[in-house]
């Protein structure tokens, strides 16, 4: 089986190491990988913010570097969800995007449903983790159990999380658009965060999100993107 | 209500600075209320619930004008008197008329936000009528002078220590008297108001078409008594209230009771028919305003008419994360929380309202929460895309988008701004967007190499 990877802007970014950690994962389990050129970003901030004349044509080009991959898997719930959802409402009717959006999935969803892995190996054995659901990923996408299956079977004690549901308050745009809030909503969902070694999530977004909120309020805990810890428990380290 | 809408980011900034507690508060409250919705939908086969609502309301909206005939003829035929109000102006003439003619000095309400939307009560005033909001809730915010907060529960911002400090300056209770003392009390001076009022006024949550009825649903008894005890009950209703049959409120009810508050029904329904008949206790005149307010117009609009489905149950209030943070009065308007932000550019207009759509981060909670699936996510999107093209939205963040785009668009540019962002002197201070996002949240790190970098010793790795 041959994956073409769409690391997607912010994890380009912030969170390299979730790529390389999506790569080594997927070859690991027999999957070829290809990173095709020319990759950006998928539109997501533009679309959301209602500019959809610029992001239009940052959707397109994603159609077209990837229109001849077999299957495309992204480590971030949000640009999935972007592709999935609403790269069709961009381009009503056209077959292409459709088919897309049928072979786009994010990196956990795609291990489970997928590849049918449930198992990746022990390697975050006793590890504490808090799991924050990115909206997109879990109200967008549906991917609500698959990253906390494979954390679980890894040996990885998931810790209850009030808030674990609740929306960190990031938001693309909406974090500068509108701080005060954004920031309250962070508070939020960092007050009620249960004593982990780790706080993982599927998005760079939210991860940078939280984790500048943690840096400013002089909170050390350790963010890693879902993509880190899953090469981790396959691998052992940590 | 004066709309303040467009000042939505100044004042939840504001709020959040200067009144912390109504963030306790609001959080506090919605958290229950969320709770309880999730049990009471757990309860049922939700899912076919909200189905089967979403096709009624879908139905009745779509032959609005039939529905609209059918409950006009059965309203007269109940002895109900019928008026048509396109605005706050006609909806005026109809409470003036009946102030004069019967003297009315005083009148009792029920809790409606339409009247909110109509400012029933400033009319009132006005003309020199005493009005009492006899909603506990209600009661407090206008014994404060504010708006309500939340579709449901008007006070729900409030701590119970305000309201302690409030009904001690008031009404002489003592400052740690409890929440049944004060209860008392308001109960006390609303028994008076209801004996002695001319004029009971109300909203409805149905009207069904059928059989002219008006159903009504709370957990006090104040509705029940203001829609009795007066000589004359004028009910406000929006026109997107209309069901179909009677038999749809056995659906309805219990849905929105579950959506609102969690319960299984409300304490108490009302189903009024119409005025008493002889022998009967009960009001003389019953009258049913019909308002279109902008929704006719927000019906026509093939991408927004689904939010008329709304039932004002607040489950989208109470599950919306940014609402939590600030209750309703930033919104400006008498809707807040996600339902507000796209129902109040529809009903003010898009440029009155600009900011609401935009105080989402598209989480989705609403649209879970939503007994009749309004696509709220989507609204939002569509009010978005709107502001853009009217051009409404900064200068700045155009400006944006448009760089944004043609770095994204060229590889070449993508690598420059990649290396300009670890190239230290750059953007940070530059950007007032980069600025609104470090000020909360420290320096943008970015990883020491970017991905699309490391890639090619992966690919060197080769792996397979
Ligand atoms: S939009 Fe849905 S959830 Fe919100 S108040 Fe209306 S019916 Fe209730």
């Amino acid at each position: 089986m041959r994956v073409a990877l769409f690391i997607t802007c912010l994890a380009d970014q912030f969170y390299a190491e979730a790529g390389v950690a999506a790569v080594r994962l997927l070859r690991a389990l027999g999957v070829e990988v290809d990173f095709p050129r020319g990759q950006t970003c998928c539109g997501q901030p533009a679309f959301n913010a209602g500019h959809w004349g610029e992001a239009r044509p940052l959707a397109g080009r994603t159609l077209q570097i990837f229109q001849e991959a077999e299957h495309v898997v992204l480590p971030s719930g949000s640009c999935a969800s972007m592709v999935k959802n609403h790269y069709p409402e961009l381009f009503p009717g056209s077959k292409e995007v459709l088919s897309l959006a049928e072979r786009t999935y994010e990196l956990s969803q795609f291990l489970v449903r997928v590849l049918g892995v449930e198992r990746l190996g022990e390697g975050l054995k006793g590890k504490r983790v808090a799991y924050h659901h990115g909206c997109h990923a879990l109200r967008e996408l549906g991917v609500r159990e698959e990253p906390l299956l494979l954390l679980r079977n890894a040996g990885a004690e998931l810790l209850p999380w009030e808030a674990a549901e609740e929306c960190c308050g990031f938001g693309g745009l909406f974090s500068v658009k509108l701080p005060e809030v954004s920031l309250a909503m962070a508070d939020r969902k960092l007050a009620t965060l249960p004593e982990a070694e780790v706080l993982t999530s599927t998005d760079a977004g939210c991860l940078l999100h939280l984790s500048g909120r943690m840096a400013r309020k002089g909170v050390n805990l350790r963010v890693a993107p879902l993509a880190t810890l899953l090469w981790e428990a396959y691998a052992g380290q940590g | 209500m004066q709309a303040k809408a467009r000042l939505y980011p100044k004042e939840a900034a504001r709020l959040l600075k200067e009144k912390p507690g109504v963030r306790e508060a609001v959080t506090g409250a919605t958290l229950h209320f969320e709770r309880n919705r999730l049990r009471a939908y757990g309860e049922v086969p939700i899912g076919e619930w909200r189905e089967r609502a979403k096709a009624v309301k879908d139905h009745v909206l779509s032959h609005l004008d039939r529905y609209l005939e059918e409950a006009e003829r059965r309203l007269w035929e109940n002895g109900v008197q019928v008026h048509w109000a396109e605005g706050p102006e006609e909806a005026h003439r109809v409470l003036l008329e009946i102030v004069r003619r019967r003297g009315v000095r005083r009148a009792v309400k029920a809790k409606s936000m339409l009247t909110e939307e109509l400012g029933v009560n400033p009319l009132l005033e006005s003309l020199g009528v005493e009005v009492l909001e006899t909603d506990l809730g209600e009661y407090l915010i206008q014994l404060l002078g504010e708006p309500p907060s939340h579709i449901v529960g008007p006070a729900i911002h409030l701590s119970l220590e305000e309201i302690r400090r409030l009904f001690h300056g008031r009404f002489g209770t003592p400052l740690e008297a409890s929440p049944e003392e004060l209860a008392g009390v308001a109960r006390r001076v609303l028994r008076e108001a209801f004996l002695t009022a001319d004029l009971g006024i109300s909203g409805a949550n149905f009207l069904v078409a059928e059989t002219g009825t008006i159903a009504l649903m709370e957990n006090e008894g104040n509705i029940r008594l203001s829609t009795s005890l007066p000589k004359v009950h004028v009910a406000f209703v929006g026109i997107e209230k209309l069901l179909p049959r009677l038999q749809d409120l056995a659906l309805f009810l219990p849905l929105t009771a579950r959506a609102a508050t969690g319960q299984r029904l409300s304490t108490y329904v009302s189903l009024i028919q119409g005025p008493a008949k002889a022998g009967e206790e009960g009001p003389e005149e019953v009258h049913v305003v019909l308002v279109d307010g902008g929704r006719t117009a927000l019906l026509a609009d093939p991408e927004a008419w689904e939010t008329l489905r709304c039932l004002r149950c607040g489950a989208c209030l109470n599950a919306c994360p940014v609402y939590r943070q600030t209750g309703g009065h930033p919104y400006g308007y008498v809707y807040s929380g996600p339902i507000g932000a796209v129902l109040d550019p529809g009903l003010l207009s898009l440029e009155e309202a600009y900011p609401l759509p935009y105080a989402s981060t598209l989480c989705g909670a609403c649209y879970e929460a939503c007994p009749v699936k309004i696509p709220i996510p989507r609204l939002l999107l569509t009010w978005r895309h709107r502001a853009v093209a009217e051009g409404l939205s900064p200068a700045w963040e155009g400006a944006a988008m448009r760089a944004f785009r043609k770095v994204m668009e060229s590889p070449r540019l993508y690598r420059l701004f990649s290396r300009a962002l670890r190239g230290l002197p750059l953007p940070q201070d530059l950007l007032p967007l980069l600025r609104a996002w470090t000020e909360g949240r420290g320096p943008v790190k970015p990883s020491p190499r970017p991905f699309h970098e490391l890639w090619r010793e992966l690919e060197g790795e080769g792996g397979r």
